[in-house]
C-alpha cells in the first residue's frame, strides 16, 4: 500500500502492523479523549458543587431542536461508513456521493448550532450571561457554551477536511489500495460523532 | 584500523543552503539543529531575566527593579525556561537522535515536524512580543486564578501568555503524535522495542506524557481564555466559580510536565554512561519498566502540589504515598547508573562529567522532592525557597546537565567536529560550582522562612548572606554559558574532524558518517542487539573493555546502492504555522487578524495536503531506476 506520509525503505520495518496516518490519528484521538475528559471532568466538579445553577431542560435550551441535530450527526457517521466501504471496493462514484451527503449533513449541524446560539443570545442567554430569566445561573451558560462551542469546533475542522478529502476524491487520489485519507477522515468524524452522544446527554438531559 | 576510517567522510553539505532551504526544510536534522538554536537563545534570554532577579535578591531593600517588573521577571523566566529552552531542547535532541538511533530515513511525518517548530517559534515569538507592549505577562509560570483574572489583572500580558502557551501546546501534541509514530513504527529490522536505546525509550515515555498532559493544560487556559475574552465565570468565586479548579487543571497537566522535562535528561545518561565506562547498561530491562511507571505514576500525584488548599486528609495521604512511591522507580534507576559505572573501564570525557554531575544533582532534588511529598512538611515549606531550591535542582541539575551531557555527546556527530575538552571541563566545573552556589543556599533561606516571588526583603531578618552568595553562583553559571559558547564558536570554526564514532558508540547513530547524509543510511540496517555497533565492532561480548576492534568492513558505504526519494522541502508548513499564530495573536488586535489567520491556515493546509510528499525531480540519491543518476 502507498500511503502518501510514509518513506520507503528497503527493508521492512519494525512496526505496529498499522500504517503511519491511521496510527498517527490513533494516537491523537488519545489526545483528544483526555481533552474532552477534562472539559467533562471540569463540567461534572462545578455542576455537583452549584446544581441550583442549572436550569430544568428545555426551560432554557431548545432540546427537540438539538435532539434532531444529534440524530442528522449520527446519520453523517453512516454516510461516512458508507464513503468508506464504497472506496474500499473501489467504488469511486460510491465514495463521492457519499461524501458530499456527509459534508452536508455535518454542515448542517454546524448551521442548526449557530442558529441555536443566535437564538439563545437574543433571549440574552450569553456566555457572560449571570443569570438567564430566573433559570440557571453564571456557571450554566460559561459551561454550555464552552462544551458546545469546541465540540462545533470540532465539526466544524472535521467539515473543512471532509470538503478537502472530497476534492481529493474527485480528482481520482483514493482507490481500492490507497484509502488511508478516507479512513483516518472516518475515524475522526466517528470520534466527534460519539463525543457529540455524551455532550448532548450530560449537557441537554440531565 | 583507525576510529575514524570506520565511517565515511562527514556529509557538511547537509547544512549548505540558503535561508530559504532553511524556512522549507522537512529533514529532521536540520529541524533538530533549528530547535537547537532557539532553545539556546531562549536560555540566554531566560538567563538575563535570572541574573536581573538575582542582582535585584542580592542584597536587602534592592532597588534594581519595581515590584512589578520582578514580577513580570520570574514569570518571563518560569514560562521561558520551561517552554522555551528544556522542552525545545529536548525536541532539538530527539528530533536529529530519534530516526538516527532507530534506523529510521526520518520521522513518520516530515512536514508535521516541520509545522511543529515553526508553530512553536513563533509561539515563543508572540510571548515575548509581550516585552515590546511594555506588558509581559506577572501572574508566575503557574498563573494561578484568580491573580489572572480581568478583574485583578486587567493588562494584555495574560493574554500574550495564555495564547502563546495554547499555541506552543499544539506544537507539543503535533510533535507528540509524529514521534510515537515515528519510534512505534519505523525502527530498523530487528529493532524489537526491548532492543531501542534507552533515549528513545525515554523519549517515547515523553512523546505519551505530553499527548495525555497538554490537553488539560488546554482545557484550563480556554476557561481563563472565556472568562478573561467573553466574561465566562469558571474562576471567578462570586458567581459560583472556583479558583481550585485551575490549581487541578494546571497541575494535572504541571506534575506529568516534571517528568516531561527530566525523563529527555534519564535518557541521555543512559547513554553517555555505558558508552564511557565501555559497560552495557546495568538493568536496562528495569531502567526501561522504571521508567513506564515514573510515567504512569505521575499522572496520580498532581494534588501534592495543593496540599495547603485543604483537600482533606483522606485525599492529603493518598496523594502523598503515590508521591513517595515514584522514589522506588526513580531510585531504581539512579542505583542502575552507579551500577554501570561500577568496575567500568572510565573514560573522563566532558559528557561522562556533565552525566555524572546530573546523577548527584537530581539525587540532591529528588531527596527534597520526597520531604514535598508529606503534608505536614510541604505545608511548613510552601512557596518558600526551599521549593526553589529543590526545583532548580531537578530542572537546573537534572534536566539542564543531562541535556549539556547530550550536547557534548552528540556534538561531534551534529556537526563533525569535535568540541574542546578543556573547555568543556571548565565549563562543566564553573556550572557545577556555580549551580551549589546558587541554589544550596536557598534550602537555608527557606528554611529561614524567606517566601518565593517577594521582590525585596528587610535588611533585620538575615537573609542577605545566603542571597548574595546565591547572585555570585548564578553570575558564576553566567560565565560557564559564556565558556559554552566561545567553545561551541570554536568548534565550529576550526574543531579537529571528528569521524563517525569518536567515542566508540554502541548505538546506530555512530554508524554514520558526522554530520549524517542528507538520506540518513546508505543502507537501512538490520538489528539484532540492543547495542548493534558494539557487536559490529566487537564480536559478541558483553565486556568490551579489555577487547580491541576487530577489523571489519565499515557498516554504511559511502554512497547508497539503490535509489532513495527524500520528501521534498515545503513552504506550506511554516505558512499553516504562520496562520495558527495570527489565529491567536490575532485574539489581541482584532477579529479581522484572527480571520486573515484563519484564511492563511486553511489555505496553507490545504496545499500542503495536496502537495504530494515526494515530488519527482527533486533530490534523490543513488541511481536511479533507469541507470545513471
Ligand atoms: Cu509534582
Amino acid at each position: 500500500m502507498s500511503h502518501s506520509a510514509t518513506i520507503s525503505a528497503s527493508h521492512p520495518m519494525e512496526g505496529m502492523k498499522v500504517y503511519n496516518l491511521k496510527l498517527g490519528m490513533w494516537v491523537f484521538l488519545l489526545s483528544e479523549v483526555m481533552f474532552f475528559s477534562s472539559l467533562i471532568g471540569a463540567y461534572i466538579i462545578l455542576r455537583f458543587a452549584h446544581p441550583e445553577q442549572w436550569a430544568e431542560p428545555n426551560a432554557v435550551l431548545n432540546v427537540p431542536l438539538t435532539g434532531f441535530n444529534t440524530f442528522m450527526l449520527i446519520c453523517s457517521s453512516v454516510t461516512m461508513v458508507k464513503a468508506f466501504a464504497a472506496i474500499e471496493h473501489g467504488d469511486q462514484a460510491g465514495l463521492k456521493k457519499w461524501l458530499i451527503a456527509t459534508i452536508i449533513l455535518g454542515s448542517a449541524f454546524v448551521g442548526i448550532q449557530v442558529f441555536e446560539y443566535i437564538k439563545l443570545a437574543g433571549h440574552g442567554f450569553v456566555p457572560a450571561a449571570a443569570s438567564y430569566a430566573a433559570e440557571g445561573g453564571p456557571l450554566y451558560g460559561s459551561t454550555f457554551y464552552t462544551m458546545t462551542g469546541f465540540h462545533g469546533a470540532h465539526v466544524t475542522i472535521g467539515v473543512l477536511a471532509l470538503i478537502f478529502t472530497a476534492i481529493k476524491a474527485f480528482r481520482g487520489k483514493y482507490s481500492a489500495v490507497d484509502y488511508g485519507g478516507v479512513e483516518i477522515m472516518g475515524l475522526y468524524w466517528h470520534f466527534v460523532d460519539l463525543v457529540w452522544i455524551i455532550l448532548f446527554t450530560i449537557v441537554y438531559l440531565i | 584500523m583507525s576510529v575514524r576510517a570506520m565511517t565515511a567522510p562527514g556529509h557538511e553539505s547537509l547544512y549548505s543552503g540558503g535561508m530559504r532551504s532553511w524556512l522549507t526544510t522537512v529533514d529532521h536534522k536540520r529541524i533538530g539543529v533549528l530547535y537547537g538554536i532557539s532553545a539556546l537563545f531562549y536560555f540566554v534570554v531566560g538567563g538575563v531575566e535570572a541574573l536581573i532577579i538575582r542582582l535585584q535578591l542580592a542584597s536587602a531593600d534592592g532597588t534594581v527593579v519595581g515590584a512589578d517588573t520582578f514580577n513580570q521577571l520570574f514569570t518571563m523566566h518560569g514560562t521561558t525556561m520551561v517552554f522555551l529552552v528544556l522542552m525545545p531542547l529536548s525536541a532539538a535532541l530527539f528530533n536529529y537522535m530519534i530516526p538516527l538511533m532507530i534506523g529510521a530515513r526520518d520521522v513518520a511525518f516530515p512536514r508535521l515536524n516541520a509545522f511543529s517548530f515553526w508553530t512553536f517559534l513563533f509561539g515563543s515569538l508572540l510571548l515575548n512580543l509581550s516585552f515590546l507592549v511594555g506588558n509581559p505577562p506577572d501572574a508566575g509560570w503557574f498563573g494561578y486564578a484568580n491573580l489572572t483574572s480581568k478583574q485583578y489583572n486587567p493588562g494584555m500580558g495574560i493574554d500574550f501568555w495564555l495564547l502563546s502557551v495554547q499555541i506552543m501546546g499544539i506544537a507539543s501534541i503535533a510533535s507528540a503524535v509524529n514521534f510515537t509514530v515515528t519510534i512505534l513504527n519505523m525502527r530498523a529490522h530487528g529493532m524489537s522495542l526491548m532492543r531501542m536505546p534507552l533515549f528513545v525509550w525515554m523519549a517515547l515515555i515523553v512523546q505519551v506524557l505530553m499527548l495525555l498532559a497538554f490537553p488539560p493544560i488546554t482545557v484550563a487556559f480556554i476557561y481563563l481564555m472565556f472568562d478573561r475574552f467573553f466574561g465566562t465565570h469558571f474562576y471567578i468565586p462570586d458567581a459560583g466559580g472556583t479558583p481550585i479548579l485551575w490549581q487541578h487543571l494546571f497541575w494535572i497537566f504541571g506534575h506529568p510536565e516534571v517528568y516531561i522535562l527530566i525523563l529527555p535528561s534519564f535518557g541521555v545518561v543512559s547513554e553517555v554512561l555505558p558508552t564511557f565506562s565501555r559497560k552495557p547498561l546495568f538493568g536496562a530491562p528495569f531502567m526501561i519498566f522504571s521508567g513506564i511507571l515514573i510515567g504512569f505514576l505521575g499522572f496520580g500525584v498532581w494534588s501534592h502540589h495543593m496540599f495547603t488548599t485543604g483537600l482533606g486528609a483522606v485525599a492529603d495521604t493518598a496523594f502523598s504515598l503515590a508521591t513517595m512511591l515514584i522514589a522506588i522507580p526513580t531510585g531504581v534507576k539512579i542505583f542502575n547508573w552507579i551500577a554501570t559505572l561500577w568496575g567500568g573501564h572510565i573514560h573522563f570525557k566532558t559528557p561522562l562529567y556533565f552525566a555524572v554531575g546530573m546523577v548527584g544533582l537530581f539525587i540532591i532534588g529528588g531527596l527534597s522532592g520526597i520531604m514535598h511529598a508529606s503534608p505536614p512538611v510541604d505545608i511548613q515549606q510552601h512557596d518558600t525557597y526551599f521549593v526553589v531550591a529543590h526545583l532548580h535542582y531537578v530542572f537546573f541539575g537534572g534536566t539542564v546537565f543531562g541535556l549539556f551531557a547530550g550536547i557534548y555527546y552528540w556534538w561531534p556527530k551534529i556537526t563533525g567536529r569535535m568540541i574542546g575538552e578543556g573547555l568543556g571541563k571548565l565549563h562543566f566545573w564553573l556550572m557545577f560550582i556555580g549551580m551549589n552556589l546558587t541554589f544550596f543556599p536557598m534550602h537555608f533561606l527557606g528554611m529561614d522562612g524567606m517566601p518565593r516571588r517577594i521582590y525585596t526583603y528587610a535588611a533585620d531578618l538575615g537573609w542577605e548572606r545566603w542571597n548574595l552568595i546565591a547572585t555570585v553562583g548564578a553570575f558564576v553559571i553566567a560565565v560557564s554559558v559564556l565558556v559554552f559558547f566561545v567553545n561551541a564558536v570554536r568548534s565550529v570554526r576550526a574543531g579537529e574532524p571528528a569521524g563517525g564514532d569518536p567515542w566508540d558508540g554502541a548505538t546506530l547513530e555512530w554508524t554514520m558518517s558526522s554530520p549524517p547524509p542528507e538520506y540518513n543510511f546508505a543502507i537501512v540496517p538490520v538489528v539484532n542487539s540492543a547495542r548493534p555497533f558494539w557487536l559490529h565492532k566487537f564480536g559478541p561480548t558483553r565486556d568490551i573493555s579489555t577487547r580491541t576492534r576487530e577489523e571489519g568492513t565499515p557498516p554504511q558505504p559511502d554512497t547508497p546502492p539503490e535509489r532513495i526519494d527524500l520528501p521534498s522541502p515545503s513552504g506550506w508548513p511554516i505558512l499553516a504555522a504562520l496562520g495558527l499564530s495570527l489565529v491567536g495573536g490575532g485574539a489581541l488586535v482584532g477579529l479581522w487578524l484572527v480571520l486573515v489567520g484563519v484564511a492563511v491556515l486553511v489555505f496553507g493546509v490545504y496545499r500542503w495536503a495536496f502537495q504530494p510528499l515526494e515530488r519527482l525531480g527533486h533530490p534523490t540519491f543513488g541511481p536511479a531506476p533507469g541507470g545513471g543518476r
